[in-house]
């Protein structure tokens, strides 16, 4: 079914993969460098400038390309299959596809020629090669061709399929391409009208400030649309996989509903330290990015709540005997589950970064990376590879390869980050080291960092030991000769109570995106609008390479 | 819709976990004052002009000069940020001190986090990064940049000495 999407989910997928194999490449090498093992001078051979070269591809590759890819790749399939009807229009994802791959690869060779090495987060003024920037505009416009795509899909399925209500899964996708969609305005906005004119000389100054508060405006959200396919994968599909119920089916919907409203007017808790944000709009951030600790909250409850009702039905008993009963044998369901953990201490950390003045105790330093590694590195990573488990051969048409391996590769991203993260976070936390900082030929460097930054090269080391696995497995299945017995489905949980009436609210995209646009204006307007009617006076930073 | 008895039992208890967190947070900023850096009054920053003597605090020459006394223990300090250094990057006030912290950037963004404080200030081209802190302890104290400036990013530091 659905050959020509599943080949375009293939595609996705393997673009998304390689990118990752190069920038996760880098991980392992930073770590050990902060831990005292120097080997840039060795990764000179293969063309890396620098420390900061690398980092930039890690950053790039990891949180832009590889998850953009994935995440179109993946929302597309499950779509598709969660409404039984096909693409609407097949040419629509081509084109978004090869956008997204020309926009790769303009963007890859400036990065890979030194001209770009800005971090993923582009800060100006520092200036890249024009082309990068014209290279991730591209990329960002392809991922909203997907998203159009999806649009067409569930609006012919509406028409063919009146007075009933999108399925979950379709549902929950659409809604985090809308987000994505939405979020990703304020960086459109940053690449088109200041850093793209500026780097190609029309514009001879730019505003930092109003910059890097473009860049968080989707900076934040980017972060849900990171996780949302997790979410996806645990509320709709997890649950089949364990044997048990989606508990709360339309509370899900709401939950995603929220996610659209909230994701976005938050950017300011990451701007909490900038010296251009008034205290009352960091307060405003503040108290939204709270109540976005909700929707997360309701998540983890259905999510347990759905798996403990399959680990009480494969027999579990007592109080937390069904843990042992879920089918911690399944790559695909033990990844997944160990991602859910990890996110956990993501959380409590990132209730911490948004925490108003707390943040001050870990603005920058090494505790961020800690953090974003348990979220885009384990909750959406781990989850990620989890669904390729069965998404992989399901594409493929071939058995997975080498089964133990992938659990092994499940355990062993587990235990590496936990030792990364943790080492990371209390560095960071206790002694203030910065972030993306070549700490180990630092002048200001303390010993007392020494024995967690061991700690976490430890880690990263088993992380890249446990990411060579994941290729091993995935690259061995797609060039397996074993085809499968039976031809895989996507895992569709079933609602735990009779659901079958959602409410219309919960089914309506246009009160929602209204309401998402009503509180956007509020967070943000004002501020935008001082910052650009200041123009005249503001825009005079000239752009550095200085690298 | 249905909402199931112990799940609603669950989400009350997260509203009230994230009201005492709020309460936590605003007792913090309001009865310790450990505040965040917000637009100070009276700076009109052009980065392209910031570090011209005579024109801007940042300008004065030499740099230690930038180190004002406003009264017994009561300082303040214009830090200019530029790649890879910080002026003035040694600073010497008594133990007891207040002292007030103006820092901005002449080229591209940078960072500064002032090790056992509250201080964590971005530090933005065109804009003034305005922190306070007391120090009653006698020692060397790093202030460190913790955003990426470049490729000497890491080499870009400064040291408060309080005697």
């Amino acid at each position: 079914m659905f050959k020509r999407t599943n080949k375009l989910t293939g595609w996705y997928l393997g673009v998304a993969f390689a990118s990752l194999f190069i920038g996760g490449f880098f991980g392992p090498f930073q770590s050990l460098e902060h831990a005292g093992v120097n080997l840039y001078p060795q990764l000179q051979a293969i063309g890396v400038q620098s420390y900061y070269q690398g980092l930039t591809l890690h950053g790039v590759l990891n949180a832009l390309v590889f998850t953009t890819f994935f995440i179109v790749g993946f929302m597309t399939f499950s779509t598709v299959n969660s409404l039984k009807r096909d693409l609407a229009n097949h040419t629509v994802s081509v084109v978004s596809l090869v956008v997204m791959i020309v926009g790769l690869l303009i963007a890859a060779v400036p990065i890979l020629l030194n001209k770009a090495t800005v971090m993923f987060t582009f800060y100006p003024p520092l200036l890249a090669n024009e082309w990068f920037y014209v290279g991730l505009t591209l990329v960002v416009v392809g991922s909203w061709i997907g998203g159009l795509s999806m649009y067409l899909t569930v609006a012919a399925w509406r028409k063919e399929n009146p007075g009933e209500s999108i399925p979950f899964i379709a549902l929950a996708s659409t809604i985090t391409m809308i987000m994505w969609q939405i979020a990703s305005l304020g960086v459109a906005v940053e690449m088109l009208i200041l850093l793209i004119p500026w780097a190609f000389g029309i514009a001879s100054g730019t505003d930092p400030q109003l910059a890097r508060t473009l860049f968080w405006f989707t900076g934040h959200p980017i972060v849900y649309f990171w996780l949302l396919p997790s979410y996806v994968s645990w509320y709709g599909m997890m649950p089949k996989q364990a044997g048990g119920k989606l508990f709360s089916e339309n509370l899900a919907r709401l939950v995603f509903w929220l996610f659209l409203l909230l994701s976005i007017p938050v950017g300011f808790h990451h701007q909490f330290v900038d010296p251009g944000v008034p205290a009352g709009w960091k307060t405003l951030h503040s108290v939204l990015t709270y109540s976005l600790f909700l929707p997360s909250m309701l998540t983890a409850f259905t999510v347990v709540a759905s798996l403990e009702l399959g680990g009480r039905a494969r027999g579990g008993k007592g109080l937390l005997g069904w843990i042992r009963a879920l089918p911690w044998d399944s790559p695909s369901y033990t990844a997944q589950n160990l991602a859910m953990i990890l996110f956990l201490f993501g959380g409590i950390g990132g209730l911490t970064n948004a925490s108003y003045n707390v943040n001050l105790a870990i603005h920058n330093t090494s505790w961020i990376p800690g953090h974003f590694h348990l979220t885009v590195g384990s909750a959406a990573t781990l989850t990620y590879f989890g669904v390729s488990y069965w998404l992989v051969p399901k594409l493929s048409g071939n058995k997975l390869f080498k089964p133990k391996w992938a659990l092994a590769q499940a355990w062993t991203w587990f235990a590496g980050m936990i030792l990364f993260s943790n080492g990371l976070h209390v560095v960071g936390l206790n002694f203030g080291s910065p972030r993306r900082t070549m700490l180990g030929v630092s002048p200001y460097f303390n010993d007392a960092w020494s024995p967690l930054l061991i700690e976490a090269a430890i880690g990263a080391t088993i992380l890249g030991i446990s990411g060579l696995i994941f290729y091993t497995v995935i690259v061995g299945t797609v060039f397996s000769k074993q085809k499968l017995d039976a031809p895989i489905e996507m895992p569709v949980a079933e609602a735990y109570h009779d659901e079958s009436h959602v409410p219309a609210w919960l089914d309506s995209f246009k009160p929602w995106i209204i309401a998402t646009a009503v509180l956007i204006l509020v967070a943000y307007g004002p501020m935008l609008f001082y910052f650009f009617s200041n123009a005249a006076t503001r825009w005079t930073s000239p752009g550095f390479m200085v690298w | 819709m249905h909402i199931d008895r112990t799940e609603k039992t669950f989400f009350m208890f997260s509203v009230a976990l994230i009201i005492v967190f709020a309460i936590a947070v605003g007792i913090s900023g309001m009865v310790y004052g450990i505040a965040l850096p917000t637009p100070p009054e009276g700076f009109d920053v052009n980065p392209q002009t910031v570090a011209t003597p005579g024109v801007s605090p940042w300008g004065e020459q030499p740099p230690d000069a930038r180190l004002h006394e406003l009264a017994p223990g009561e300082y303040e300090v214009y830090i200019l940020a530029q790649t890879w250094l910080y002026l003035p990057n040694r600073i010497t006030i008594p133990a007891g001190s207040k002292i007030t912290f103006y820092v901005t950037s002449k080229d591209v963004i940078h960072g500064f986090r002032l090790d056992d404080t509250n201080i964590n200030m971005m530090v933005i081209p065109g804009e003034v990064s305005k922190l306070t802190a007391t120090f009653d302890e006698p020692g060397t104290y790093n202030f460190v940049c913790h955003e990426y400036c470049g490729v000497g990013h890491h080499t870009m530091y400064g040291q408060l000495i309080v005697e």
